[in-house]
C-alpha cells in the first residue's frame, strides 16, 4: 500500500486567492493488513485547516477494515477543520460503500475537476 | 490508560495467548487480539482450530489448557490474528454414546454457535467444495457501526401493516431493475424502499435471514432434472449471523454492515423490520444429519432426545431444539437480545412457536420458562413477539398460546374464516363477525388485545392470493414429491376454471375476489399481514409449497407492476385507508355499547337490513358500522365507517344505517364497481343515503362524514 503526495495550487473561487491543495494518491488494497499503515501515512501528510483530495483511482479493493480506517482518517482530518474529498472510487467500491452505509459519510467526486468545485476552488 | 490484562502470558505453537474471559460468549475483538469463549455441559476437552480463510487445512490447533476453564466455559485470547482472513472452529472431546445422547467426536470441526459471520456459502448457489471437512466456518466480525441515532421505531402493534417478504425472491428477477450484483439481496431491498413506501406498508417481515444452507437436502427433480434447493431457509445454521448469500457484499464478508445499513435506511423511511426466526429445529437434522455445531458441542443439551437417544421430531424437519433446557433458553435469549440490540430489529416472528412451550421430553408446559423469559426481558421489552402458534407435532395453540400479555399470534382461524366466507360457504357469518373484530372469541377472555391477532389470508405457506382464487387444488408436482407435500385444506375456489383461463367472466370474478380479500383484511381489527407479491397478483402456478424453487416460480416478477397496476393501486389504497382511519386500529376490543355518548355503539351489525344482521347458516350477507366517535377507545375522532359484504351469487340491496344529522355517507371503495376505490379525500357522496345495490361477491366500504 503506497502513498503518493503532491501539493497543488488552485484559486479560491470567491477571492481568487492562491491556495494549496494536498493531493494524496493511494495505491493498492486497503485491508486489515495495510490499514494501519494507511492511517499513519495519511494522517502524517494531513495538516489542519487544509483542503485535501484523496485520489482512490488506484485502490482496487477496500475490506471492512479498510472502510473503517478510511472513515476514521476522514473524520480525524475533518475534525482538524480540513475539507476532504474522495475522488475516483471504482464502481464496485462505490456500490460496496453505498450498501454498507459508508458512502454517506464522505464527500465524493467522480473527477478531479468536480473535487475542486466541491472544495470551492478553481484550477490555476 | 491501558488495561492490565491485555498482554500474552503463554505461547502455544508460536501463537501468543492468554486466559480469556467467559463473557461475552463467542469471538470478541479485544485490544491486540480475539477473546474466544465457548461452553459445553458434557465435553471434557476443547481445542480451538484456526484456519486461513477458505483453507481446508487448519493453520494451528490450540488445546484449551485446564486453567483456561471456568465452570463449563473455555475461554482464551489469541493475539495478533489477521481478523479478516481467519476462520475458526472447535474440536470437542467427550463421551460417545448414542443412548446417552452424547455425540462427541474430536475428528469433527464445529462451528461456534455464537459466530457473528459464517463463511462457506458466501455467494448464493455457488457450488461448495464438498471435500472441505469444515463447511460452515465461523469468522470474526467488526461489530462497530454508526447508527446515527437510529433506534427501533416502536410503532404500536395495532398500527402496523406487515409485508411478508423473502429476501432473494423480492429482487432476484431481472425485471426488478436492480443492479445485477445486488439482485436478491439486502442491498436490493434497499433500492425498492420507494416502492414499499408507495404501497404503504410500515413493517417488513423477512423470512429467515440467519445463515442457512441453500444446498441442504438439495436434489434433482426426478422428472425435470431441475435442482431443488433449500430456498425458503427454515433451517438455521447460525443464530447470530446474517446469511452471506443474501448480501451483495457477502463475498467480501460485509453482510453485517449491509444488513444493519438496510435496517437503518428502512427505519429512516418509517418501516420496521421483523425477523422470522426458527428455534424449533436446526440444520443438523436427525441421526443421519451432518455435524455443524450443536451436535458435536453438546448434543444432549441442545436437542430433545427420546430415552433411546433418537431425535424427537416435533418440527417435521428431523430434530427439535430443546428450548426449555436452561442452557438452550439462554442461547435463544442471547440471540434475540443480540439482534434487537445490535441490529435494531423491531420484532420477531417465531416459526412453529409451540415447540418453544414443550419441555425437554416434548410435553407441553403450562408455564414455559422460555416464553415467559422472552416476554419480560428488558432488551426485548418493546419488540413485537409473534408466534406461529402451532407445531408439526399436533400442538395447536391459536387462542391459547402462553402469552404473558405480550405475545401475538398468527391467527390461522382468521385465514380459514375469511377464505371460507369469501368462497361462499354456508355457516360463516358468525365466525366472520369475530374475525373482523380482532377475534375477541379467541383473545378477549384472556385479556389479550386485538393486536394479538396477526390477520392474514395468505402467507409463504400456502397459495398466493392470485392462486387462492384460481385453483381448487394444489399442484406441487414441481416439488418432486408427487404432489403429496403442501396442505390440502386450502379453502380456495377457482371461480369456475382450474388455473389459467381466458374467460373474461372468470377473470373478472377472480380480480374481484382478490380485492374483496384485501379490503376485508384492511378493515379488520388486529394486525394485517400481506404476502409479498399479492399486491401484484403474483402466481406460483397453483403450487402451495414452493420451499425448494430458486427460480421465477418464487422470484417476484416486476413486470406485474405494469400489467396489474390497478390491483396494486387498489391494495395501496386499502393500506392507506387503514392508516388514515384510527377507528380501524383499536387498542382494546369493542365493548358493543355506546360509551362515548354518540348515540351509537362502538360497533353495530347489519345485513341487507340496517340494524338487523342475518346470522343464519345460509346467510351470505353481512355488514358492520364503526362509530367514529369511539375510535381508539373514544380518544380520537374519526369518520364513521360502514362495510358491506355480499358473498351471495346475486346482487343485493343493502339498507344502510342512518348517520347522526349533518353527516353523509361517501363511497370509499366498491369492489363490484369501476372504479373500485376513490383516493382519500375524494370519496363521492352515496347517491341514495338510504342504501345501495351491492354486487354479487363484492365488498363496499363507506365513510360517514
Amino acid at each position: 500500500m503506497e502513498l503518493k503526495l503532491q501539493t497543488l495550487t488552485a484559486n479560491l473561487l470567491d477571492t481568487q486567492a492562491l491556495t494549496a491543495v494536498t493531493l494524496i494518491t493511494l495505491v493498492g488494497d486497503i485491508d486489515g493488513n495495510t490499514a494501519p499503515g494507511v492511517q499513519a501515512d495519511v494522517l502524517a501528510a494531513a495538516a489542519p485547516d487544509s483542503k485535501m483530495i484523496l485520489d482512490m483511482t488506484e485502490v482496487p479493493y477496500m475490506s471492512s477494515a479498510g472502510l473503517r480506517v478510511l472513515l476514521a482518517v476522514y473524520r480525524q482530518m475533518t475534525a482538524q477543520n480540513s475539507q476532504v474529498v474522495l475522488v475516483g472510487l471504482a464502481e464496485e467500491i462505490r456500490d460496496t460503500m453505498e450498501v454498507t452505509g459508508f458512502l454517506d459519510f464522505f464527500t465524493t467526486a467522480a473527477t478531479l475537476d468536480e473535487a475542486y468545485g466541491l472544495l470551492q476552488l478553481q484550477p490555476v | 490508560m491501558d488495561r492490565i490484562d491485555i498482554h500474552p502470558t503463554h505461547t502455544v505453537d508460536g501463537y501468543k495467548v492468554r486466559c480469556g474471559r467467559p463473557l461475552p460468549f463467542g469471538a470478541t475483538l479485544v485490544p491486540g487480539g480475539v477473546n474466544f469463549s465457548i461452553y459445553s455441559s458434557y465435553a471434557i476437552d476443547c481445542t480451538l482450530v484456526l484456519f486461513k480463510r477458505h483453507q481446508a487445512e487448519p493453520m494451528v490447533e490450540l488445546l484449551f489448557p485446564e486453567e483456561f476453564r471456568i465452570g463449563n466455559v473455555w475461554s482464551m485470547i489469541v493475539f495478533d490474528l489477521d481478523y479478516e482472513n481467519t476462520d475458526y472452529g472447535y474440536r470437542m472431546g467427550g463421551p460417545l454414546s448414542f443412548q446417552e445422547g452424547h455425540w462427541f467426536n474430536r475428528d469433527k470441526i464445529l462451528m461456534d454457535p455464537y459466530a457473528k459471520i459464517i463463511g462457506g456459502r458466501d455467494v448464493w448457489g455457488v457450488d461448495p467444495d464438498w471435500s472441505d471437512p469444515y463447511q460452515h466456518r465461523s469468522r470474526l466480525a467488526f461489530d462497530d457501526f454508526d447508527w446515527e441515532g437510529d433506534r427501533p421505531l416502536e410503532i404500536l402493534p395495532e398500527d402496523q401493516v406487515i409485508y411478508e417478504m423473502h429476501v432473494r425472491g423480492f429482487t432476484r428477477h431481472p425485471s426488478s431493475g436492480v443492479k445485477e450484483s445486488q439482485r436478491g439481496t439486502f442491498a436490493g431491498i434497499r433500492t425498492k424502499i420507494p416502492y414499499l413506501k408507495e404501497l404503504g406498508v410500515n413493517a417488513i417481515e423477512l423470512m429467515p435471514v440467519f445463515e442457512f444452507d441453500e444446498f441442504e437436502n438439495s436434489r434433482r427433480h426426478p422428472e425435470t432434472g431441475n435442482l431443488l434447493m433449500n430456498y425458503w431457509g427454515y433451517s438455521t445454521v447460525g443464530f447470530f449471523a446474517p446469511k452471506a448469500g443474501y448480501a451483495a457484499t457477502g463475498k467480501f464478508g460485509m453482510q453485517v454492515d449491509e444488513l444493519k445499513s438496510l435496517v437503518k435506511e428502512l427505519h429512516r423511511n418509517g418501516i420496521e423490520v421483523i425477523l422470522d426466526v426458527v428455534f424449533n429445529h436446526t440444520a443438523e437434522g436427525n441421526e443421519n444429519g451432518p455435524y455443524i455445531s450443536f451436535r458435536g458441542i453438546d448434543n444432549k443439551t441442545y436437542y430433545m432426545l427420546t430415552p433411546e437417544g433418537y431425535y424427537y421430531n416435533f418440527s417435521g424437519c428431523g430434530n427439535t431444539l430443546n428450548c426449555n433446557n436452561p442452557v438452550v433458553r439462554n442461547v435463544v435469549l442471547d440471540c434475540l437480545r443480540f439482534w434487537a440490540a445490535e441490529y435494531h430489529i423491531d420484532g420477531f416472528r417465531f416459526d412453529l412457536a409451540s415447540i418453544l412451550g414443550r419441555d425437554p421430553w416434548g410435553a407441553p408446559l403450562a408455564n414455559p420458562p422460555l416464553l415467559e423469559t422472552l416476554a419480560f426481558d428488558p432488551i426485548l421489552a418493546k419488540c413485537k413477539l409473534i408466534a406461529e402458534a402451532w407445531d408439526a407435532g399436533g400442538l395447536y395453540q391459536v387462542g391459547s398460546f402462553p402469552a404473558y400479555g405480550r405475545w401475538a399470534e398468527w391467527n390461522g382461524k382468521y385465514r380459514d374464516g375469511i377464505r371460507k366466507f369469501l368462497k361462499g360457504d354456508a355457516g360463516c357469518v358468525g365466525d366472520m363477525a369475530q374475525r373482523l373484530q380482532g377475534s375477541p372469541d379467541l383473545y378477549a377472555w384472556a385479556g389479550r388485545a386485538p393486536a394479538t391477532s396477526i390477520n392474514f389470508i395468505t402467507a409463504h405457506d400456502g397459495f398466493t392470493l392470485a392462486d387462492l382464487v384460481s385453483y381448487n387444488d394444489k399442484h406441487n408436482e414441481a416439488n418432486g414429491e408427487y404432489n403429496n407435500d403442501g396442505g390440502n385444506d386450502n379453502d380456495s375456489w377457482n371461480c369456475g376454471a382450474e388455473g389459467w383461463t381466458d374467460d373474461p367472466g372468470i377473470n373478472d370474478l377472480r380480480s374481484r375476489q382478490m380485492r374483496n380479500a384485501i379490503a376485508l383484511l384492511m378493515v379488520s381489527q388486529g394486525v394485517p399481514m400481506l404476502l409479498m407479491g399479492d399486491e401484484l397478483g403474483r402466481s406460483q402456478n397453483g403450487n402451495n409449497n414452493t420451499y425448494c424453487h430458486d427460480n421465477d416460480l418464487n422470484w417476484l416478477n416486476w413486470d406485474l407492476l405494469e400489467t396489474n397496476r390497478d390491483l396494486f393501486d387498489f391494495v395501496s389504497h386499502c393500506i392507506h385507508f387503514r392508516l388514515a382511519h384510527p377507528v380501524l386500529r383499536n387498542h382494546n376490543h369493542f365493548q358493543n355499547r355506546d360509551y362515548a355518548g354518540s348515540g351509537y355503539a362502538d360497533i353495530t351489525w347489519h345485513g341487507t337490513q340496517a340494524w338487523q344482521a342475518n346470522w343464519s347458516a345460509d346467510s351470505h350477507t353481512l355488514a358492520f358500522m364503526l362509530c367514529g366517535r369511539h375510535a381508539k377507545q373514544a380518544t380520537v375522532a374519526d369518520d364513521f365507517i360502514y362495510v358491506a359484504m355480499n358473498t351471495h351469487w346475486q346482487t343485493q340491496w343493502f339498507e344502510v344505517p342512518g348517520l347522526p344529522s349533518g353527516l353523509t355517507w361517501h363511497v370509499a371503495a366498491n369492489t363490484g364497481a369501476a372504479p373500485a376505490y376513490f383516493p382519500l379525500g375524494t370519496e363521492p357522496p352515496l347517491e341514495n343515503q338510504q342504501g345501495l345495490l351491492v354486487r354479487d361477491r363484492s365488498v363496499v366500504i363507506l365513510v360517514g362524514r
